[in-house]
This record gives structure tokens, C-alpha cells and sequence, in this order.
């Protein structure tokens, strides 16, 4: 490559350059596309959703479709905030989620640590178990903790739900734990000694700090999967006042048998995923944020 | 203040993996001791048993009057500087250097005073509010230090500092080093790889092998008497010249020529040690009896003399030798002198030096 032939090089230089401009443009294009393509095919079903609440139960069944909202109307947000204690689904989701994560990121990281700096025997078999519940079907273990919630009188009980969501969630945040306190420079730790740390000092005032991004990435990923739960909760909890927001839009129903509630079900669902995305949007700096930057040489 | 004393000190981590066999040694008040070897020498696992990182498996750590050998680090009152720096990433500059001091409770003034001294001796005056994040690794470098230095220890151990820093930094660094330590009034302990820095920056050279000490002495001696072959090859470069001869009584046969021994000895081989830097060319008229007669097979030029690669006249045997690089020695035939004060010799089943 570093050799041209003469025919080559005796090419005008313009003419090169114009065809190198064209190539770039034909990339961006076709990345703009791909791109375009990927979001299209993943945001669809959410921007259906949305469009649907906020179209006019008539255009909802219209024939043909009618895509666009004609009117715009917010009867069906209004509709299941007045019918139902909407507000008071949320608020449960939200606690049963949020003490679940909790939970789970309190136990969840120290067995993490310990895991990534403690020379353990049989840690690897240990690792393989945490590998080997992530990998069991979910569905299985429901009759089983069925059984266990009439047992220990749980039911209609938040424990019921909050239980079972940090057990589920706890593989997970082990794995990215662990691995994120691998990558940690262990000599950080090692200076916290000398300086005189004691080991629960060190933990809080020098690791707690860098691990954030890293609990604040698996609280997401912990919190959503607790809040979008549906069969535990449809089961563990029958009480109308205790239930959570996936179990709520199941049931709502129309005013009469045979009617769909399109709209209310489509504001519903908008509804029960803004506090998600609102969390994520919130927190997305802090996700990205690499805040070991400078520890060691950079 | 205090001075440091290891005794019998040994790691074992498996039967297989002994990284330090048994070492002893004491560092006073204001020396500056450095550990020297290869990689896995046991080296930085003697500097983290020190710090108190490792507890040692036997012998004891004494630092001063004390013995800290079952004390967690931060009881033992020393300052280690990091390879890696190890500053905490979320912290200012300033509170890097007040947190070991704030662990023990002392008064914020005090804390204030001592880091306003040791940050303007460091240049470090405008950076105290910075993240790590945010300096060069120079400065990182000196934040590293001053944390240290603020500490006011009565040890101070230091990880190989400079290897994280671009060459014409660390020539720079280096002699910065030599002036800070040259006024703590405690033991150094420094641990490198790096001859050069070991010899420049030392009082005394511990030089460490496979867990165990080879020899502790002051670089000039590291450098003129080299207690065994391997301190000998490991200290110098070009690596010094190491050829295993036949021994005649008061002679060493190196081909045709009788390299005289000091002293007679009754071993059937010897090894005989010159650095290439100690040849040099036979002068006219002097006498031929300890000119080797070589062929210069090879020339690698070093900028300020060439090391030549010459196989002496009718024998396997091959010399390097740095000259001064005013002609050109490719293919020359050429004759070296042999100085007598400048031959090592050494036994070769212990490696010990003989005379």
C-alpha cells in the first residue's frame, strides 16, 4: 500500500477526494438508517401506547386505524386515577421495589466484595450456585414459595413480595458487584490501611464513594425487574388496596363485560413505566460517569 | 527517631511458593535502604510485611523498641507510597493528604500547617482543591509523596514510584527524591527493579534473589566487590563478562593466554568476572602478556561508546567490551587488556566470590 503504481498516482487528485466524500456520506447515511431502523423497531409498542392514551375511545376503534390522534383527550388518565386508586398502586409498587433493592444491594454487595478479595475455598463452586439460580426457571419457583408464603401467613403481606424479589435480584447484583469490585486497584484499599482505615471506615469512606455508579447501575436493573414483576404479585397479594402496578392494569376492566378498556389500559401502562424512565433519565449521569478516572495512572 | 529491624523474616504462601526464604537486616535513622532484584525476588513482599499488609509466617518486625509484627498497618505509624499512587479518586488533593492525619485526631490547624509545608515544598500550592483525576501523573506522582511526607512516619516505604513516569520525568523525579529523603531523619525503604535508581538514590543496596539477601552493602561496593555471580550479573550494563575456566594453579586458562589468580587455589574451574567497561585496548608498547588478541564480531553503537562483541583469538570464549566510538571497530582484529584490579573472580558451584 505504500507504493503506488504510476497509473495510479497519475489519477487527478480531485477526482479521488470526490469519490472519498462520497463513500463517507454513503456510511453516515447507512448508520443513520441502521440507527434509525433500531429505534423505530424498539420504541414502536411504547409509542403506540402513548399515542393510544391520549386518542379518543372512538378513534381507539375505529376501522380503518387511525394512527395519528385525531383530538387529543387526557379522559383516560383522568379515567383511571378517578375509577381506581391508581395513585395508590404506584405508591405500593414503589415500596415493595424500592425496599427490594435495597435489600438487595445491603446484602448483595458485601457477599460481592468478599467474594472478589477473599481468598475463599470452594469460591468458585460458590460462584457456579449464584450462576446456576440465575439460570433456573423462574416459574418453577413459584409453587414452591407459594407454599411458603401460606406457611409463614404471608399473604397479603408486602414481605411476600419483598422477599422473593431480593432473592431473585441478589444473583445479579452479586455477578456486577463482584466484577466491578475486581477492576477496583486493590492498592487503593492497601493505602487506606497504612492511612490508619479501620475495615468498616475504609468500606464507608473509601469504597462506598467509587462503588456508587455500580450500585446505582445494579439498583436500576434490581428496581425495574421488582417493579414490572407480575405473577408473585397477582398471587401473593389479593387485597385490592395492597396491590402493585402490573397487577392493576391486568384487571382494569371496562364499564361493561365485553368491552376493552384500549385507552385506559394504553394510559395505565404509560403511567406505571414514567416513574422507570424518569429514574433512568435521572440517574443516567451518574451511570456513565467513570468516577475511578485518576485513582491509578490514568 | 527509630530504626527498623527485620529478624528471620519468612512468607510461605504454599510449600511451592516461599517468596521470601529468611531476611534480616536493619535500616537506621536516616538511611535510605533499597531492595533490589528481578521480578518475583520477594521484594515488594518484604515492603507489604513491613507496611503490614502480609503477616509474615515467621520472624518479627521491630520499629524502634516496638515490636509490630502483629500490629494492623495503620498502629505502625509508617507512610507507604504506592506504584500505582493509590490516591483516593474522590477526594480533593488536600483532604487525600489530611485524611491519614485526621484518623488520628489531630487538631485541623496542626493538619492545616502541615500540609501548607510540605505542599510548598512540592510545588503543589495551586492543586489543593483538584481531583486526582484532574493532574498530570507528575503531579499525581508528588501528591503520592507529599501524602507521605505530611505523615511525619517513623518509616518510609515506597513501591517502585516511579515506574508509572515517562523517562525524562523520572530522571527528573529521581533527583528530586534524592533531596527530599536526604532530610528525613527515619529509615527509607525503597523497592525497585531499576539498578540505576538503587544506585543513585541509596545509602545502602540490599540486593535480593529468590527470597533470600545476596548482598546488603553500599552501592559502590555493590558495584566493586559483588559478593556472588549473581549480584555480578545482575548489577551493571552492559551485564559484565562471566567466563567459566579451567584453572592451573596460580592461573586461569582462557585459550592460549594464563590469566594469573591472586592466590592459588584448588579448584578445577573458575569464574572469571570483568565488566565491559573495565577492557580496554593494550597500548603500544605494553607489555603483551595480558593482551587478549579477539576479532570483533559484532558492534552495537550506545551513543557514547560501542559495545563490541569479540571472540577471543582460537577459544569459544567471547568479550564485550565498551570503547570509545572515535573509529570504527567492525571486523578489526584487536588486542584487550585484562586490568587485574578489575577481575572478579568466582566459585562456580556457589557462586560465592573467591577473592
Amino acid at each position: 500500500m505504500t507504493q503506488l503504481s504510476p497509473r495510479q498516482s497519475s489519477r487527478s487528485p480531485s477526482s479521488r477526494s470526490n469519490r472519498r466524500a462520497q463513500v463517507v456520506w454513503m456510511q453516515r447515511l447507512g448508520f443513520g438508517l441502521a440507527i434509525g431502523a433500531i429505534v423505530g423497531f424498539s420504541l414502536a409498542p411504547i409509542l403506540w401506547q402513548v399515542l393510544t392514551s391520549v386518542k379518543t375511545t372512538a378513534d381507539i376503534a375505529a376501522i380503518p386505524n387511525v394512527y395519528l390522534p385525531r383530538q387529543f383527550t387526557a379522559e383516560h388518565y383522568l379515567e383511571i386515577f378517578r375509577r381506581q386508586p391508581f395513585f395508590n398502586y404506584m405508591l405500593n409498587s414503589f415500596l415493595v421495589a424500592s425496599l427490594s433493592t435495597l435489600l438487595c444491594l445491603a446484602i448483595g454487595t458485601p457477599a460481592a466484595y468478599a467474594l472478589a478479595r477473599l481468598r475463599l475455598p470452594g469460591e468458585s463452586a460458590l460462584l457456579a450456585g449464584v450462576l446456576i439460580v440465575t439460570l433456573f426457571p423462574y416459574i418453577l419457583l413459584f409453587l414452591g414459595l407459594l407454599e411458603l408464603v401460606r406457611m409463614f401467613g404471608l399473604a397479603n403481606h408486602y414481605l411476600a413480595l419483598i422477599v422473593p424479589y431480593t432473592a431473585i435480584n441478589l444473583p445479579l447484583t452479586i455477578l456486577v458487584m463482584r466484577s466491578f469490585f475486581q477492576q477496583l486497584p486493590r492498592d487503593l484499599e492497601d493505602s487506606a490501611k497504612v492511612d490508619g482505615y479501620n475495615t468498616l471506615q475504609m468500606l464507608w469512606q473509601i469504597l462506598l464513594p467509587l462503588t456508587l455508579p455500580a450500585l446505582v447501575t445494579t439498583g436500576i436493573l434490581a428496581f425495574i425487574a421488582a417493579w414490572n414483576e407480575f405473577i408473585f404479585a397477582l398471587t401473593f397479594i389479593t387485597r385490592e388496596s395492597m396491590k402493585t402496578i402490573p397487577v392493576a392494569v391486568a384487571q382494569l376492566s371496562g364499564t361493561a363485560v365485553f368491552e376493552i378498556p384500549y385507552g385506559a389500559l394504553a394510559a395505565a401502562t404509560v403511567v406505571g413505566t414514567l416513574p422507570l424512565v424518569v429514574l433512568v433519565l435521572l440517574f443516567q449521569r451518574r451511570i456513565v460517569q467513570g468516577l475511578t478516572a485518576g485513582a491509578v495512572k490514568g | 527517631m527509630a530504626k527498623l529491624s527485620l529478624r528471620n523474616l519468612n512468607k510461605t504462601f504454599a510449600p511451592q511458593v516461599v517468596p521470601l526464604k529468611d531476611l534480616s537486616l536493619e535500616v537506621e535513622d536516616g538511611e535510605f535502604l533499597t531492595l533490589l532484584g528481578p521480578s518475583g525476588c520477594g521484594k515488594s513482599t518484604t515492603l507489604r510485611l513491613i507496611a503490614g499488609l502480609e503477616q509474615p509466617t515467621q520472624g518479627e518486625i521491630w520499629i524502634g523498641d516496638r515490636d509490630v509484627t502483629q500490629q494492623p498497618p495503620g498502629d505502625r505509624n509508617i507512610a507507604m507510597v504506592f506504584q500505582s499512587y493509590a490516591l483516593y479518586p474522590h477526594m480533593s488533593v488536600y483532604d487525600n493528604m489530611a485524611s491519614g492525619l485526621r484518623l488520628k485526631r489531630m487538631p485541623a490547624t496542626e493538619i492545616h500547617h502541615r500540609i501548607d509545608e510540605v505542599s510548598q515544598f512540592l510545588g503543589l500550592d495551586g492543586l489543593m482543591q483538584r481531583k486526582p483525576g484532574q493532574l498530570s501523573g507528575g503531579q499525581r506522582q508528588r501528591v503520592a509523596l507529599a501524602r507521605a511526607l505530611v505523615r511525619r512516619p517513623d518509616v518510609f516505604l515506597l513501591d517502585e514510584p516511579l515506574s508509572n513516569l515517562d523517562a525524562l520525568l523520572r530522571e527528573q523525579v529521581r533527583a528530586e527524591l534524592k533531596q527530599i529523603f536526604a532530610d528525613q531523619p527515619t529509615p527509607i525503604v525503597y523497592v525497585t527493579h531499576d539498578q540505576t535508581e538503587a544506585m543513585t538514590l541509596s545509602t545502602r543496596v540490599a540486593v535480593l534473589n529468590e527470597g533470600l539477601l545476596q548482598q546488603l552493602d553500599s552501592p559502590k561496593r555493590i558495584y566493586t566487590r559483588p559478593a556472588n555471580r549473581f549480584v555480578a550479573s545482575f548489577i551493571g550494563s552492559p551485564q559484565m563478562n562471566l567466563l567459566s575456566l579451567p584453572c592451573q594453579g596460580e592461573y586461569a586458562l582462557l585459550g592460549r593466554y594464563k590469566v594469573p589468580l591472586p592466590q592459588p587455589i584448588r579448584l578445577p574451574e573458575v569464574v572469571l568476572g570483568i565488566r565491559p567497561e573495565h577492557l580496554r585496548l593494550a597500548r603500544p608498547g605494553e607489555t603483551l602478556a595480558l593482551a587478549l588478541q579477539g576479532q570483533v564480531m559484532l558492534v552495537e553503537n550506545l551513543g557514547m561508546s560501542d559495545l563490541l562483541s569479540i571472540q577471543i583469538e582460537n577459544t569459544p570464549y567471547w568479550l564485550r567490551a565498551l570503547l570509545s566510538p572515535d573509529q570504527s571497530w567492525a571486523d578489526r582484529q584487536i588486542s584487550l587488556m585484562l586490568p587485574s584490579e578489575s577481575l572478579h573472580w568466582f566459585d562456580p558451584q556457589t557462586g560465592d566470590r573467591l577473592f
